[in-house]
């Protein structure tokens, strides 16, 4: 008999189901499988009626971000090999509504990123003849970190200040914020301030730190956060001091 | 059924889709506009791409290379009009990300980087780290999100277009969340919805990449064009197929063999000079090299591993240093997904399908020939990319005919009347959904029929292929087709159904795939990407045509031939490596 | 309407839930420690300026068993608040020096260097 694991997953069909509850499956031990092997193992020989979100296999596209084992993690980033011996518990991510099975409520997330003006707002315009805004790989370094962001929400599911406050615009958006604030061809730091440097923005974080230990890119929003703390800070100061001068 | 009434539709919001519905924002903010997609647009398959994205900027590069290096790395079935327009504009269009905060690589001067890539002859392709679709994607998700008039219409999986009186008209769509149904009515409508890679068992393409919108344009009349083009990227993952970027030999990385011999000097791609140098054999074209990797398996030099054969990719004398800097990604992947450090030891890599040359037949302003219908990027054949994509055009091809698609639609919008009800189409599409639904009896899965397309494609349809192996896939194919009519779903319930749109994906790639086979039974020559080890040459007298397929609901497709349009280079022979240099 | 999205409620005990969460709590605990002991001080800075009897009063009440047990655990938790808060500064205050990011464990041993320098001033001020 070869080796097998036990998935227990947390399913939750709104049409049936008053409340959710866990399913349990045994699927083969592979190596090389990560968890979404193993759930799409369930799905196209067990049970097709498990649904959960996917594409990528790369940890690139952030489609797949669930709870194994109490933990938020990218379920094709999880490798089975980890969990040997045990049973793997598989819920939706923490902090969202779930609308079925694995599948969390989004619209939340979405509202939040556009909420900080997430776009290149140049500090001077440029037409495209006069060719490329100048920038150092110096000055690319500074910023890059925070460009690494894939949107999978796993900071969101790990920060408590998210689960406590729905409004809180959480790491992801902020260290997004951070990022553009940070490019040195932007301007926009004032124009975003309004929504970052809010009570809902910055303010509502208390460095837990959650959100940096489950990034699985190292965007490192934790920082980003404190970051804009500071800045937001010093500007405050320098509006108090210096009305207007600044803008 | 709802109805949503508006000016231009644009099903698909990857680096195509996104930078249509731009476009058609730019050209008039009055114009009212739905951005429709089966995932979130950050989801979209852009994110995946590593290499870069080609554009002319540098002083010791000109048009006219690029131009040359991409008709003769499509073996001449390029459109060269469409080329022309097309390595014209690259340069503006990747400008254009950069001015939208785009975070390109950057010499010390603070200038915009360029890189080597396989079969460009002068480097010219721009990139962001290892992770140019990732980056090109963001920002224009994000550049999106400022203009009010792009409603986007998330997780919203698109069936069928409405046509009517000879017009394209919408297109209708089931919200994903509640499981219903509403009609899209558009002035235009914009396809931009990727390849096809998901019909072959092993490949870089995610679990999205089920050529819907090729299918939708397909059954409506419109043909698809050089379908039997399929690129394989020589080197992805054994197992996941996970893509190992051209970046890597770009930057110095070297193929060998079991004997840790660099093979491809024995296919007319060498000499096998130290690095580096910019037309070195492992910058050859992706069809030389994945070509290479099968006579290599046929003579036994290849690496057996328990995911099947491998060559290795050999990175080490990059350096950390570099590795870190310019190639992250790739470590990244090769330590997580096959437990290998690239600074200490070489890649297990193999081809794996990763391109669809051929898609929705589209004139050079990505007009199909269907009024009201446009198609860019990925699902679409101008054709810039002929019989094989040299690697960076394809990121350059999604923001080019991305923009113009928008604004051809936007122009069209504006100069055509609202289209009528369209409530019959719309109808028809709800009844089938109904029908399925309802169906019993069924004893094939989705999953099982699934696994015996891959598996047919793969044997029949690879890298090689010939008369024998393809009428055994038009007929494995033909016979799952009519399978599937009978398909029940295993899921009933109307809240986020992936088995239903499993099932939908499916109809889709059949579709698609009967199309691939038959287009490649028909060419009778080898040209390419696609290989007829019975007829190994180019045939320009009788095949320097595009192959077109029609669909003929249950019947197989029936495939006639459109000439290429040649206008500066007449073909001649494919010469990489060093023999380039004279 | 098909749709009935599932809000999983925030439980009063959520951060037992993890070690990374009941590590947090422990930390935030720390700085009420910290506040008290200020408080304290200030007090004690009263009690001087209303001379030698309060003052003297004072003290009595800081050499107490529970004066000094309580004195030990504010110094244990001022230290652990001390060492959690320098960890995390190369996050919140990131330099760069000629285009390369100054390593994090610079940064936080300059804390280290600091908070010695300025213990050292205060213990020579103090006599010791």
């Amino acid at each position: 008999m070869s080796e097998t694991v036990t998935l227990e997953v947390l399913r939750y069909l709104p049409e049936t189901d008053s409340e959710p509850h866990f399913q349990r499956y045994t699927v083969p031990f592979r190596d090389d499988w990560v968890v979404l092997d193993a759930l799409n193992h369930v799905k196209d020989n067990l049970d097709a009626t498990l649904s959960y979100r996917w594409s990528c296999h790369m940890a690139v596209c952030g489609s797949c971000g669930m709870m194994i084992n109490n933990e938020p993690k990218l379920s094709c980033h999880t490798f089975l090999r980890d969990y040997r011996g045990g049973v793997v518990r598989i819920e939706p991510l923490d902090h969202f509504p779930i609308e079925r099975d694995l599948v969390i409520v989004m619209d939340s997330f979405m509202d939040k990123l556009s909420g900080v003006k997430p776009w290149l707002i140049p500090k001077q315009e440029k037409p495209l003849s006069e060719g490329e805004y100048l920038q150092s790989p110096a000055e690319l370094n500074v910023f890059h970190q925070y460009t690494q962001c894939i949107n999978c929400v796993l900071c969101y599911a790990a920060c408590p200040q998210v689960g406590l406050n729905a409004d809180f615009v959480g790491p992801a958006a902020l260290a997004l914020a951070h990022r553009y604030n940070l490019d040195s061809r932007d301007g926009g730091k004032d124009a975003r301030a309004e929504t970052v440097a809010s009570n809902e923005g910055i303010w509502e974080c208390t460095f837990v730190g959650a959100c940096s230990q489950v990034c699985p890119k190292n965007v490192d929003p934790a920082a980003a956060i404190q970051q804009t703390k500071i800045s937001a800070s010093v500007d405050w100061l320098k509006d108090l001091l210096t009305p207007g001068a600044h803008r | 059924m709802d109805v949503i009434e508006i000016d231009v539709a644009i099903i698909g919001a990857g680096g195509a889709g996104l930078r249509a519905a731009i476009a058609v924002a730019e050209a008039d903010p009055a114009l009212t506009l739905a951005l429709i997609s089966k995932v979130y647009p950050m989801r979209s398959h852009t994110v995946a791409a590593e290499g870069g994205a080609a554009g002319v900027i540098k002083d010791n590069d000109s048009l006219d290379n690029h131009f040359h290096d991409t008709v003769s790395g499509g073996d001449w079935l390029c459109d060269q009009d469409a080329v022309e327009l097309f390595v014209n504009t690259a340069p503006v269009e990747l400008l254009q990300l950069e001015h939208w905060g785009c975070p390109w690589s950057r010499e010390a001067n603070g200038r915009v980087a360029v890189r080597p890539f396989g079969g460009m002859k002068i480097e010219r392709t721009w990139y962001a780290a290892d992770k140019t679709g990732f980056h090109i994607l963001h920002t224009l998700f994000q550049t999106s999100l400022k203009y009010p008039s792009i409603k986007r219409f998330d997780e919203y999986y698109s069936t069928d277009l409405i046509v009517e009186d000879g017009r394209c008209t919408g297109v209708v769509a089931i919200e994903m969340r509640s499981g219903r149904m509403m009609a899209f009515r558009a002035k235009a409508v914009v396809i931009a919805t990727g390849g096809a890679g998901r019909i072959f068992p092993f490949t870089t393409n995610g679990a999205i990449k089920t050529g819907d919108g090729m299918a939708m344009a397909y059954r409506a009349g419109v043909m698809l064009k050089d379908m039997e083009f399929m690129q394989y990227h020589p080197t992805g993952l054994p197992g996941t197929g996970i893509l190992i970027t051209e970046g890597s030999r770009g930057e110095g990385g070297i193929l060998v063999n079991k004997d840790g011999y660099r093979y491809l000097q024995d296919y007319n791609l060498g000499p096998p000079d130290p690095w580096p140098r910019k037309k070195a054999m492992e910058l050859g074209p992706r069809d030389r090299l994945s070509q290479a990797f099968w006579h290599e398996q046929q003579k036994g030099r290849t690496i057996k591993t328990p995911q099947g054969d491998v060559v290795h990719l050999d990175i080490r004398q990059l350096g950390e240093k570099m590795i870190n800097e310019r190639l992250p990604m790739v470590r990244e992947l090769a330590k997580a997904y096959v437990g290998v450090d690239p600074v200490h030891e070489m890649i297990p890599v193999r081809p794996v399908v990763h391109y669809t040359m051929g898609g929705i037949h589209t004139d050079i302003d990505t007009a199909t020939s269907l009024p009201g219908l446009f198609a860019a990027g990925e699902c679409a054949c101008v054709s810039i990319n002929g019989a094989n994509r040299l690697g960076s055009n394809s990121l350059a091809e999604i923001v080019v005919f991305g923009a113009r698609a928008g604004r051809s639609a936007a122009a069209f919008a504006k100069s055509h009347p609202k289209p009528a009800t369209g409530a019959t189409a719309a109808e028809a599409a709800q009844a089938n959904l109904r029908d399925l639904f309802a169906r019993e009896g069924g004893s094939d899965t989705v999953s099982g029929l699934r696994k015996a397309m891959n598996d047919t494609m793969e044997s029949g349809a690879g890298i090689y292929r010939s008369a024998d192996t393809l009428r055994q896939t038009c007929g494995a194919l033909a016979d799952l087709r009519t399978r599937y009519r009978k398909i029940q779903l295993q899921d009933r319930s109307n809240v986020f159904n992936t088995d239903l749109i499993q099932t939908l994906e499916l109809g889709c790639m059949l579709d698609v795939a009967e199309a691939m086979a038959h287009s490649a039974l028909e060419r009778r020559e080898s040209r390419g990407s696609h290989q007829r080890l019975e007829y190994p040459t180019r045939d320009d007298a009788n095949y320097l045509k595009h192959s077109l397929a029609r669909y003929r609901g249950a019947d197989p497709p029936s495939i006639s031939y459109l000439d290429v349009v040649i206008t500066k280079s007449q073909p001649a022979e494919r010469v990489y490596g060093g023999a380039a240099h004279e | 309407m098909n749709r009935r999205p599932y809000v999983r409620k925030v439980e009063r005990n959520w951060w037992l839930q993890h070690p990374r969460y009941v590590a947090y709590m422990i930390r935030e605990l720390t700085s009420l420690f910290v506040g008290l002991y200020c408080a304290l001080l200030t007090i004690g800075l009263i009690r001087l300026v209303q001379g030698h009897a309060a003052w003297d009063g004072f003290v009595a009440a800081f050499s107490s068993p529970a004066g000094v047990i309580f004195q030990w655990l504010c110094l244990v938790f001022a230290v652990y608040h001390s060492v959690t808060w320098f960890a995390l500064t190369p996050k919140a205050m990131p330099l760069m020096v000629r285009g390369e990011p100054v390593p994090g464990k610079w940064i936080v041993g300059a804390h280290y260097l600091a908070w010695a320098a300025v213990s050292a001033v205060v213990l020579i001020v103090a006599g010791v």
